[in-house]
């Protein structure tokens, strides 16, 4: 089974929009190769004719009337009450664009 | 009146039948009850670091509502409620005991929180846990860990650490966890507790912050069945906010039951008290007439691998909008365990690894599904130890991930089947920690569940008792 390299580490983390340090690379790289290394067992395992289970109440497309539902509703107020960072009454994020077009 | 201040674990309520037996007689008010309760909280959460935030104000007002009307009908009635801090809440703090969200104000509350508090519970507050509910031990918070009320040294158990401790400590009658793969049977066990872990799509997980998608139940917190029971029927049903919950009808309750065993829960790992613990189970279920019937779950040892492929796949979905733009802090802010978890999920999704891993273990969970399925059409329900050990030391685990994984060897098996758990209290290990088992059923056999913990409980006598 394949361990995991370094550079495997930091594309993950890449694919995850995390930043590690040099010591979580390292730390990450022995403890996720471990990990990966234990998934190994499977192989053991015919899987050829058996479906893939990717949950288990057996509904499907279950959907509600595409109405508005007042009750649920937020202020603009409660919209934003989660977060202190806020001007005029919008989300203050940071700003994506280098120069004025 | 009697004096609820500076009660004792001779005289605190254990039950609501208790509970609401002293309102209704006048014994003591909601208010006074609070005032115990909060008295508790303050004496022994500095030391056991149990509660997040407590919602003084709240519980007070709820009390006085209580105590205005007098009346004590509804089934949770002055029933003290706490909530694993995964849990959104209306107004108040909510952090998945994650610094990412150390300053989000919920604008709603989960479902399970409106229900218990519609059923005339008394919110005290929001409990300790693993960040985002990963962990078996509670030492993944990023607020520090919980200890075990019965020994401070071990664990209490987890995800839903301070969900179990609160109630080891007399801090909150009922509370709320979470079970994704044992995150509430387990933590139940390790505090001598009553913990269920429901059919999957029997409780609403609207307003519960996601972990893994096809496999998150909300879990529940007791001391005894008969609370359990209650506990579910207020939860249970849908709400229009989450499509898998579907209303189902109290079953039959059984006069005769099969309970099964099987032979692959007794391998190597499992520790010499807790096999003999379910040995005398076993022989206690014999002797009050239920018949025990030899089982195979030959897919077994493949749960731990399957579960710690699909959930951390899942993890890194979910955990993908922690982005800091709108609300909470940077993704930097992770703690190590939810940052190995995404990577692990982004690494087994990832392409060149997607059919030998995610793939892989979706078809082999098709197995496991089917074991259990053939055990059904046997037996009623399975008895089976909860966690392979006693509770561990704080500090024994915390720098082998994948020896903390293994913890979860015995529960995870029946998220990823998705049928319903009942953990039982019922000993004291040598070490003097509590110890105990579960009794899993088919989809939809809570009742029948509860039916055969009381049946047991009866039978040794069980009473509920807290730690301080």
């Amino acid at each position: 089974m394949a361990k995991l390299t370094k550079g495997d580490v930091l594309h993950v983390a890449r694919l995850s929009n995390l930043n590690l340090t040099e010591d979580e690379l390292e730390m990450f790289t022995l403890q996720l190769s471990k990990i990966v290394d234990f998934f190994s067992e499977l192989s053991e395992i015919d899987t050829t004719n058996i479906k893939p289970t990717s949950q288990t109440t057996g509904l499907i497309n279950i959907l509600r009337d595409d109405m508005v539902m007042s009750d649920r509703m937020l202020t603009q107020n409660e919209a934003l009450s989660g977060t202190d960072n806020t001007y005029n009454g919008m989300f203050r994020v940071p700003k994506v664009l280098k120069n004025k077009i | 009146m009697q004096d609820l201040r500076f009660m004792t674990n001779n005289n605190i309520p254990l039950t609501i039948k208790e509970t609401q037996e002293g309102l209704k007689a006048k014994k003591f008010l909601a208010v006074e009850l609070v005032d115990a309760y909060l008295e508790r909280i303050k004496k022994f959460n500095p030391e056991y670091n149990i509660f997040l935030t407590i919602t003084e104000e709240e519980a007070y007002k709820k009390a006085r509502e209580l105590d205005k009307v007098g009346l004590y009908d509804k089934p949770l009635s002055g029933v003290t409620a706490s909530y694993k801090d995964i849990f959104l809440t209306k107004n108040i703090r909510t952090t998945a005991a994650s610094k990412i969200l150390d300053n989000y104000i919920p604008a709603y509350s989960a479902t399970s929180v409106k229900k218990i508090e519609d059923a005339g519970a008394i919110p005290l507050g929001k409990l300790n846990c693993d960040a985002f509910a990963h962990g078996a031990s509670g030492e993944n918070s990023d607020y520090g860990s919980t200890k075990n009320p019965w020994n401070k040294e071990f664990v209490p158990g987890g995800s839903s650490s301070g969900s179990a401790a609160a109630l080891a400590a007399g801090m909150s009658l009922v509370s709320l966890g979470s079970d994704t793969g044992g995150s509430t049977r387990q933590p139940a066990n390790f505090c001598n507790l009553v913990g269920l872990k429901p059919t999957r799509g029997v409780i609403s997980r609207y307003g519960v912050i996601a972990m893994s998608s096809s496999i998150d139940t909300v879990g529940t917190f007791t001391h005894t069945v008969d609370d359990m029971e209650i506990m579910f029927d207020v939860l249970k049903g849908e709400d229009g906010f989450d499509g898998i919950v579907k209303n189902f009808e109290k079953p039959q309750i059984k006069e005769e039951f099969k309970l099964g065993i099987a032979k692959e829960f007794f391998k190597e790992g499992l520790d010499r008290e807790v096999e003999e613990m379910i040995e005398g189970v076993r022989k206690t279920f014999e002797s009050i007439n239920i018949e025990i019937v030899d089982i195979s779950l030959p897919h077994t040892k493949y749960a731990v691998p399957i579960y710690y492929i699909i959930q951390p796949a899942e993890v890194s979905s979910n955990l993908g909008r922690f982005d800091g733009i709108r609300y909470g802090n940077n993704r930097d802010r992770f703690g190590s365990e939810a940052k190995r978890r995404i990577m692990l999920g982004s690494y087994v999704l990832s392409s060149g690894y997607y059919d030998a891993y995610f793939d892989k273990a979706q078809r082999v969970r098709t197995k496991l599904i089917e074991d259990f399925n053939l055990a059904f059409e046997k037996v009623d329900a399975i008895l089976s130890p909860v966690s392979p050990t006693p509770p561990f030391k704080l500090g024994e685990n915390t720098n082998d991930p994948l020896k903390m994984y293994l913890e979860d060897v015995y529960t995870a098996s029946i998220n990823l089947v998705g049928v319903p758990s009942l953990a039982l209290p019922t000993m004291f290990s040598e070490g003097g920690l509590p110890i105990g088992f579960q009794l899993i059923g088919p989809n939809f056999s809570e009742h029948n569940l509860f039916e055969l913990g009381r049946r047991y409980h009866q039978e040794i006598n069980y009473k509920p008792k807290i730690a301080l």
